[in-house]
């Protein structure tokens, strides 16, 4: 078994066994198992990241076998510059969202925890497949988790959440499905993903293929205008499920852009990149601006994950080296810092269980280690320079000025209304004299909270000040996927 | 004319008449209440017959006996040994629940269901046109006094009056339009209508007259729209454990029988029967999606989704054969994409009426979606065992259904043809309206409360049985290509024959 196969298992394995579990009164076994679970799968990344070859854009960490042998799939397992950081990204916030679970949830204890072991290893084999069917089956297995996450633990219009959550993203990916079966058909009967980066397609085929893809992705990434799911599956959804939905899941799509729309149908991806840009666009601005009127705080992170996400679309669809290399160091950001925002949120929520911005006020006077923390990840997530969302951010706005002037103004908006938005949510919660009772009542975060908050506080903070090693490892599949859009494939 | 082989090619069928009879007579001496005897009779025999049909399937040989009026091919003696197992798990699911609502006062119950069988294995190994339809009436006939077996329960007995009376007119389509093609090519024997129409010398319209009857009443026994009012009224009006037999091992057959008619007979006309299956198909996927929707009673919404999962088998039935060229490959894809969805639902719907059956207990009829409240909170297990099946049936991975539904959208796409390809879409839209109802069940069962708290238990054979069939349902989702080659491989060698 392969180093691969061992990230995308354990935390399976784990998964199955605590479902295996009974319920009542090993509630203790179950949380510690989890976090074994969850921690084993963290540890198998570490030889990933220690074996890594940076000079080469080839796939590493190959594995293939024969999986169906009627439809020609394989299992086929690998990494490159493009994908490898979101391996030990999962796998982390995976650690991170069992230890945040591990006392506000008390009912189903066990299937809560399976759920989200499994999930995490379905979406490590999201990243990690190169055939287009494997790729499939993980991309859509995890829409079985998360909907059971969401509906049986989230809040009290989980059911309407779940369903739009399946919905959307289903419709999406069905339509990918048709464009597979295509390209398996077309490519004289494979499913790997690198032939069909070579196979010529038409002009027709090429966009039909880039708006199937497009179905799926957009979705999930989500760009405007099928956002609208976003917001209401966060406000749903417990505190673990929107973290690993922000700082994961929502990469599984933006990820798909670079893996498939983009090298298989370049022409395509050529022809409407005005498009894309155009919907970035929308939604970095008039997205963004939608959050600042929020009085939800879960909605008013979601809104800026949409607006966090079109820089993300916004860097791939210019077509330079430091606009997808942006793009990709930006999902990493965001992964830390929209997770430590959602489970800010949570810890307040535990405490007061709301999360209307107006029940809170002077926070800080109550839980001052707190809301240093939630200062720190309010300043990341609009922008501030040594903290990780300034990184992406920044490379992407600089590469958007290089291809068109207005089109980096435009982006540049976001840093604006990125701090306004924060800002005045950290004003109204957290400064001022304390407004109610509830307030008053806080206590400030215990360790355990200390722990998760500090380590993804020392996360944000270290790629901030040296983004050199997400960088490194990039660079040259960045350069390699770009020379490949550039030629044409039609035939 | 009468030989060795001849008898070979029936022994299964004999076994199962002459037990059949036997237990018939045996269970008259038996008086427990719960027919253990005849029960255990039963399985037995029916085991022998699996295992009998399972070594003749793994032979991989085609004979054919008493001068062509029985074939014995690969995909006749799986299908066979799948239905035959299928009848045995439905015996197991169905046995606790006909003896709480007093079906097993006398042995009807196991001695029809193996008269339905025997109707099923002449259906799925008849040569002859003639001989295919009477395996057919032995099968409905069985199945009407099945669904009519609770004597005194009146919706049980109204939904087998309308089973009966629609049942009647749908063989009388066949038998007329059997009738036509022998006037027109002079023989019910499969193979001779095959030659006689292969030859180009026979009046076309007259064909497709009686094509279109066989079609109208195959289509009727297939339950597709618009012959499928008496679906959702059956399948809600049988006792469960009936609907559980009707709604299982009986698909196999009709799938089987199909393939004989159209492909092995009728294969010349596939252009016209082609036409008639996507008109079948479309009409099924749309009405069978869209009225699901609908339902509040279970057995009722699984009768619907029956009839959209039968279109897509129609869909991977009409697309094997591309503007009327037979090309090996795409004929080969087609129809083994149809067989293994067809296997793969009667698993699938077995594990689910599985499920219903056991909470059916002591007189209380466990219908409603709403009864399904909490499941998870009452027995996680067959909560996951019905989860399983209803996010295989929406064609979720990593389920068997998805493999299903995959293979039948590559025998479209391959095809090339930009209608089949539109129907392709056409039917992945349609799978997103199914999701929803398959959803809504789930939601049912882990997100609401349940009604009571009581854990739902279960006879050990029962709880065994539904575990291993749950299971299959993710196991053959994960490892799907030995079920999927040994389909492909049954169809290869039925068809080169």
């Amino acid at each position: 078994m392969g180093l691969l196969s061992l990230a995308i298992w354990t935390p399976i394995a784990f998964g199955v066994l605590l479902l295996a579990l009974g319920r009542e009164g090993q509630v203790r076994t179950v949380r510690w198992l989890a976090l074994i679970g969850a921690v084993l799968g963290l540890l198998v990344t570490l030889p990933l990241i220690a074996g890594f070859d940076t000079s080469t854009a080839n796939m590493q960490f190959v594995e293939k076998t024969l999986w169906i042998e009627r439809f020609n799939i394989h299992y086929h397992l690998g990494l490159d510059g493009l994908s490898f950081w979101f391996v030990p990204l999962t796998a982390f916030i995976t650690v991170i969202v069992v230890l945040a679970s591990w006392t506000n949830i008390t009912e189903r204890v066990n299937q809560y925890m399976g759920a989200f072991l499994i999930l995490s290893g379905l979406m490590v084999g999201v990243f990690c497949a190169l055939d287009g069917l494997l790729f499939y089956v993980f991309f859509e297995a995890t829409l079985i988790p998360m909907y059971l996450i969401i509906g049986i633990w989230g809040g009290p219009n989980k059911i309407y959440a779940a369903f739009k959550f399946f919905l959307y993203t289903l419709m999406g990916s069905l339509l990918t499905l048709v464009a597979l079966i295509y390209l398996y058909n077309q490519s004289g009967g494979s499913f790997d993903i690198q032939t069909w980066h070579k196979l010529p397609l038409s002009g027709t085929a090429q966009t039909l293929i880039f708006f199937a893809f497009f179905a799926a992705f957009a979705v999930k990434v989500p760009m405007f205008p099928v956002h609208t799911w976003l917001p209401d599956v966060h406000v749903e959804a417990p505190t673990g499920g929107s973290a690993v939905l922000a700082a994961i899941m929502l990469k599984l799509g933006a990820y798909g852009f670079l893996r498939f729309s983009l090298p298989i149908a370049p022409d395509a991806a050529r022809e409407w990149a005005w498009l894309m840009i155009a919907l970035s666009l929308i939604a970095v601005i008039y997205v963004g601006m939608v959050a600042l009127v929020q009085t939800d705080m879960k909605k008013l992170v979601a809104y800026s994950s949409v607006a966090h996400m079109g820089f993300v679309t916004l860097g791939f669809f210019i077509f330079n080296d430091l606009g997808v290399a942006g793009g990709i160091v930006q999902m990493i950001a965001h992964g830390f810092v929209s997770g430590a925002m959602f489970l800010c949120i949570g810890v307040l929520y535990d405490r007061v269980h709301s999360r209307d911005i107006a029940a809170y006020g002077g926070v800080v006077n109550t839980m001052p280690k707190f809301a240093a923390f939630a200062l720190l990840f309010a300043m990341a997530n609009s922008g501030l320079p040594a903290t990780a969302g300034f990184v992406g951010e920044w490379m992407v706005i600089l590469a958007s000025v290089k291809f068109d002037f207005w089109v980096g103004l435009g982006a540049a908006t976001a840093l604006i209304f990125g701090a306004s938005y924060n800002l005045w949510m950290y004003k109204r919660v957290y400064l001022g004299p304390v407004a109610n009772d509830h307030v008053k009542e806080l206590k400030d975060i215990n360790c355990r909270e200390f722990l998760i908050l500090g380590v993804l506080a020392v996360a944000v903070l270290y790629m901030g000040i040296y983004p050199k090693p997400f960088t490194d490892v990039m660079d040259v599949s960045v350069a390699q996927l770009l020379q490949h859009v550039a030629q044409s494939k039609l035939p | 004319m009468i030989d060795n082989i001849s008898w070979l090619s029936i022994y299964p069928e004999i076994v199962l008449l002459v037990m059949g009879c036997v237990i018939a007579l045996v269970d008259l001496g038996i008086k427990s209440p719960r027919r253990t005897g005849t029960y255990v009779l039963t399985m037995l025999t029916l085991a022998v017959v699996a295992v009998m049909q399972g070594m003749y399937a793994a032979s991989g040989n085609t004979f054919y006996g008493w001068g062509n009026m029985v074939v014995s091919d690969a995909m006749g003696n799986w299908l066979k040994c799948f239905a035959t197992i299928a009848v045995m798990v439905t015996l197991v699911y169905g046995r606790p629940y006909a003896a709480d609502r007093d079906m097993l006062r006398g042995g009807e119950f196991f001695t029809l269901s193996i008269f339905a069988l025997l109707g099923m294995f002449i259906m799925i190994s008849g040569n002859n046109f003639l001989l295919l339809y009477l395996g057919l009436e032995l099968l409905t006939l069985s199945s009407y006094a099945l669904v009519a077996l609770r004597r005194d329960h009146a919706t049980s007995t109204e939904a087998a009056m309308k089973y009966f009376v629609l049942g009647a007119m749908a063989s009388g389509f066949l038998l007329y339009g059997i009738s036509m093609i022998y006037g027109a090519t002079g023989s019910l024997d499969i193979g001779e209508v095959f030659k006689a129409i292969n030859s180009g010398q026979l009046k076309h319209q007259v064909l497709v007259f009686g094509l279109v009857f066989v079609v109208a009443g195959l289509a009727f026994k297939l339950g597709v729209v618009p012959f499928h009012m008496w679906v959702p009224d059956v399948y809600q009006g049988a006792p469960t454990a009936i609907t559980a037999l009707i709604g299982g091992a009986p698909k196999l057959a009709a799938f089987a029988m199909v393939m004989r008619v159209l492909v092995d007979g009728l294969l010349p006309l596939a252009i016209d029967w082609q036409q008639m299956l996507m008109v079948l198909a479309v009409g099924s996927l749309l009405v069978g999606n869209l009225a699901a929707i609908m339902q509040t009673n279970l057995k009722r919404m699984l009768a619907y989704s029956t009839i959209s999962q039968m279109g897509f088998v129609l869909l991977g039935l009409l697309s094997g054969v591309v503007d009327g060229n037979v090309n090996p490959a795409s004929v080969e894809s087609a129809y083994s994409s149809a067989m293994f969805y067809v296997v793969t639902y009667v698993l699938t719907t077995l594990a689910s009426f599985g499920v219903i059956l056991l909470l059916s207990r002591e007189g209380f009829e466990s219908e409603e979606i709403s009864d399904l409240a909490g499941l998870n909170q009452r027995s996680p297990l067959y909560a996951g065992v019905m989860a399983a099946c209803l996010f295989s049936m929406a064609g979720i991975p990593p389920l068997v259904g998805f493999y299903a539904k995959l293979s039948v959208l590559q025998a479209l796409v391959a095809s090339g043809q930009a209608l089949y390809i539109g129907l392709a879409v056409f039917a992945v839209i349609m799978s997103l309206v199914g999701a929803f109802y398959y959803l809504r069940v789930v939601k049912v069962m882990y997100f609401d409360k349940p009604l009571t708290a009581t854990t739902v238990s279960a006879p050990f054979d029962v709880r065994a049985v539904l575990t291993v069939n749950g299971a299959l349902v993710l196991l053959l989702g994960i490892f799907p290509g030995a079920l999927m080659s040994l389909c492909a491989d049954a169809i290869v060698r039925s068809l080169a024959s």
